[in-house]
């Protein structure tokens, strides 16, 4: 029962640097519909929700809420006006009760009214006993599992009574129980006749509960309709699994006689009260290249933290056979095990030769003239934009940047990170071929996080399968292709 | 009432009561330095609510209390106003330049905001040097009008604006405004995505510290009889302030005045330490600041609470 148009999009754009982030994006919601607008990482979801929010200003493009353009409207102006979001990760007022922290969110944005009026705490109460808080109302957040949290964020979102509901994640962290619980508590959204915007990465966590999906890659559009239909769209399975997936036998006789270099055990991370690692057991043996495939959020990213030290972990994390749990981040690097981070991380008011340096400063001099011949002979565009600022390339040469700043650091073992993080198939080709020469020079060992299979497997000796923060499947690439590709989505 | 059940407000309303019968068995001496002591303590109070509550880092305290101060000064000396006509003159001065200093550091993200009230610290301790003719320089001006002459009665007085402040300050801090300042400090995106418009509410919130502050430093100004950059300007000065508030307990408020108030009792007793004095109170206050982070009263409220 979909009604009028609410949130009119159209020929948005978005830049960061060199990055396009959002392209020519245009759609539209309606009152009383619950639309998913899904891509990987990278694809430029968040920006388009935030550039709806007003967190982010558009480069060019309208964002019409009931036919008046909100375009760079500061976001509490856009709040105001109808527009309400509930952020994955939230920092609720810790001093303060659940009932407190949504009465927040129905206060008058007024300098002199002193004391809220008492049909606040009424109506608070009532959204609150809405979404399901009823029993805790006088708790304090911390004290509150990670589900009622959610709860209370999706209480302070419609506390307001928007028009326009974005939800970041929607089941982020939940169990199949709580999944259930919060459709239902989204679909009264909908029922009310609330337009309710899903954004996710995946189609699948979102196919039972939206109207219409739209799938984004690389900033654009690219397909839209019934959830069913977009997971059938040839372009779409290419964007998530890589099209067809093709293994390829490798002769990994070498690798499996050498000596175990990473050990992973037991291995336990904790976001909060969310689960991002369950229990995780991996080996890397000596020159063997390995990869952990995966959709985003299941825990790809912060196993890799892990391992370099970035998070606290239970469990334990050898390299080498030495304990890594008392290493510092640095020292770890320092090590051997260098991490490639998904988010790149580059020092972006540095240019490409102070990065590529600073990646080999512990060298010496000769030794490091000659890794940075070595870098630039594996990607000869980076020897070309020497004297450029980071920012300022393109995703894809950010890319590679990232790369050769953690080849000049010489690892051993290198944890790459979802390279394909928002590039465009030519340039994965290019990153792909610079892998291979690794191989092929045998200078290191790789383990390499992916959600593009199809990229992955050509490069990987073993495969291991990353889903809610437990490993579900192991084993060589060949066997993957037979056994996985129908469950993988 | 949901005031009364806080227990900040029992313990508070005790120590009120005790604070107030001192003058009868404490010396003179005493009386004078817990006087300054309290008006310290509303000038770290002022700065708690723009630090624990707004989450902006003043770095210059000085700067708002110093314009009060002298605006007070200058009137009296040099036109002979009244002391109500020039607190009331000095409050206003310090909230005029806070909003003048606010308005474009406010705009500045991260660390930019403290640098920008430290430098003007700088500037305004320059303006009174370079002025030396209305403002006296670097030795300080005198003022012709004071408080009272009686020790007794300049407890008093000091008392009763440290509590009035501190129950306005903490009133204000309890309220809704209080509420989506302590968001907007938090997490500025959410609380503009829930609706507020945060810049309005810091810059509030920034005036209502100059407020405070700027009267405090007129006040203060009466007591003591003479203004001068070393006691209310010098970086020094706003330095002791932040660890006051530190000290005490980042966003109660109260805990900032006690702080303030411990900070300069702990002074005077150590003083027979010499030159280690100093040395010791501040090897005490790091070791609030590393041991315990929400300070002394936020560490007796908050036992328990993870963040």
């Amino acid at each position: 029962m979909t009604g009028a148009v609410r949130l009119q999009v159209s020929e948005l754009n978005k830049r960061f640097g060199g990055v396009v982030a959002v392209k020519n994006m245009s759609f539209e919601l309606h009152a009383g519909e619950i639309v998913g607008l899904i891509g990987p990482n990278g694809s430029g979801k968040s920006t388009v929700m935030a550039l709806i929010m007003g967190i982010q200003r558009a480069n060019s493009g309208t964002i019409k809420l009931d036919g008046i353009d909100i375009a760079g409207w500061p976001t509490h102006r856009v709040a105001r006006s109808g527009v309400s979001i509930v952020f994955q990760h939230s920092r609720p007022l810790q001093r303060q009760t659940v009932l407190e922290n949504i009465k927040l969110a129905m206060l008058p944005d007024s300098l002199l009214r002193l004391v809220s009026e008492p049909s606040v705490a009424e109506r608070a109460k009532g959204i609150a006993e809405s979404v399901g808080l009823g029993a805790v109302l006088d708790r304090h957040p911390w004290t509150l599992p990670f589900a009622d949290l959610r709860r209370m964020e999706l209480a302070k979102a419609v506390a307001r009574d928007p028009k326009v509901v974005l939800i970041d994640e929607p089941f982020a962290g939940l169990t199949a129980a709580e999944i259930k619980v919060f459709s239902n508590l989204i679909r009264t959204l909908r029922d009310q006749g609330r337009a309710v915007l899903l954004v996710d990465h995946s189609v699948k966590s979102v196919a039972a509960l939206a109207d219409r999906v739209i799938a984004m890659y690389l900033g654009e559009g690219i397909a839209e309709g019934s959830a069913d239909e977009v997971m059938q769209n040839e372009t779409v399975r290419r964007v998530y699994i890589g099209g067809k997936i093709e293994a390829v036998e490798r002769k990994s006789a070498h690798a499996l006689q050498q000596a175990t270099l990473l050990e992973v055990e037991s291995v336990k991370v904790l976001y909060g009260k969310a689960k991002a690692l369950d229990g995780i057991y991996v080996h890397v043996r000596q020159d063997e290249f390995v990869s952990i495939v995966g959709l985003n959020g299941a825990g790809k990213t912060t196993l890799f933290n892990a391992i370099s030290g970035l998070v606290p972990y239970r469990g334990a994390i050898r390299f080498g056979g030495r304990d890594l749990r008392t290493s510092t981040a640095a020292a770890i690097a320092r090590a051997g095990v260098v991490h490639c981070p998904e988010m790149r991380e580059l020092f972006g008011d540095m240019n490409v030769r102070e990065n590529l340096d600073l990646g080999g400063g512990h060298l010496s001099k000769a030794e490091r003239a000659r890794q940075l011949d070595w870098v630039f002979d594996l990607f000869p565009i980076l020897e070309q934009r020497q004297g450029q600022r980071a920012r300022t390339l393109s995703g894809g040469e950010q890319q590679m940047l990232t790369l050769g700043r953690a080849l000049m650091m010489q690892p051993k073992l290198l944890i790459l990170d979802e390279p394909t993080l928002g590039l465009a198939p030519v340039i994965l080709s290019q990153i792909s071929k610079a892998i291979e020469r690794l191989r092929k020079e045998r200078l290191l060992t790789l383990l390499l996080a992916e959600q593009n299979v199809t990229f992955a497997l050509p490069h990987s000796d073993r495969v291991y399968v990353l889903d809610h923060g437990r490993i579900t499947w192991e084993g060589d690439p060949l066997r993957f292709a037979a056994e996985m590709h129908a469950g993988y989505l | 009432m949901a005031v009364l059940r806080s227990p900040i407000v029992w313990i508070g309303a005790v120590v009120v009561l005790i604070a107030a019968l001192l003058p009868f068995w404490l010396s003179a001496y005493l009386l004078a330095i817990l006087t300054a002591a309290y008006y310290f303590g509303v000038f770290a109070m002022a700065w708690d609510l723009l630090f624990g509550f707004a989450g902006e880092v003043n770095f210059g305290p000085t700067f708002l209390i110093g314009l009060g101060a002298y605006t007070a000064a200058i009137l009296n000396r040099n036109f002979g106003y009244s002391i109500p006509v020039c607190v009331v003159a000095g409050a206003l001065a310090a909230v005029v330049g806070g909003i003048l200093l606010a308005l474009p550091a406010l705009r500045l993200r991260g660390p930019y905001f403290g640098l920008v009230t430290l430098v003007a610290v700088l500037l305004l301790q320059n303006l009174v040097v370079i002025f030396a003719g209305v403002t006296g320089g670097e030795i300080g001006m005198t003022v012709p009008d004071v408080l009272s002459i009686d020790a007794d009665v300049n407890y008093w007085y000091a008392l009763a604006f440290l509590v009035i402040c501190a129950v306005l300050l903490f009133g204000l801090s309890r309220s809704a405004v209080g509420l989506i300042l302590q968001a907007s400090g938090q997490d500025a995106v959410e609380a503009a995505a829930l609706g507020f418009n945060v810049t309005k509410h810091k810059i509030a919130a920034f005036c209502v510290s100059a407020l405070f502050s700027g009267t405090a430093g007129a006040m203060l100004i009466f007591y003591m009889g003479t203004a001068s950059v070393d006691t209310v300007i010098d970086i020094a000065i706003g330095v002791q302030i932040i660890i006051a508030a530190v000290l005490g307990g980042r966003r109660t408020i109260l805990g900032a005045a006690l702080g303030a108030v411990f900070l300069i009792v702990a002074n005077e007793f150590l003083r027979p330490l010499g030159q280690l004095n100093t040395f010791v109170v501040a090897a005490i206050a790091l070791a609030v600041i590393l041991f315990f982070p929400e300070g002394l009263l936020g560490y007796a409220l908050h036992r328990g609470e993870r963040e």
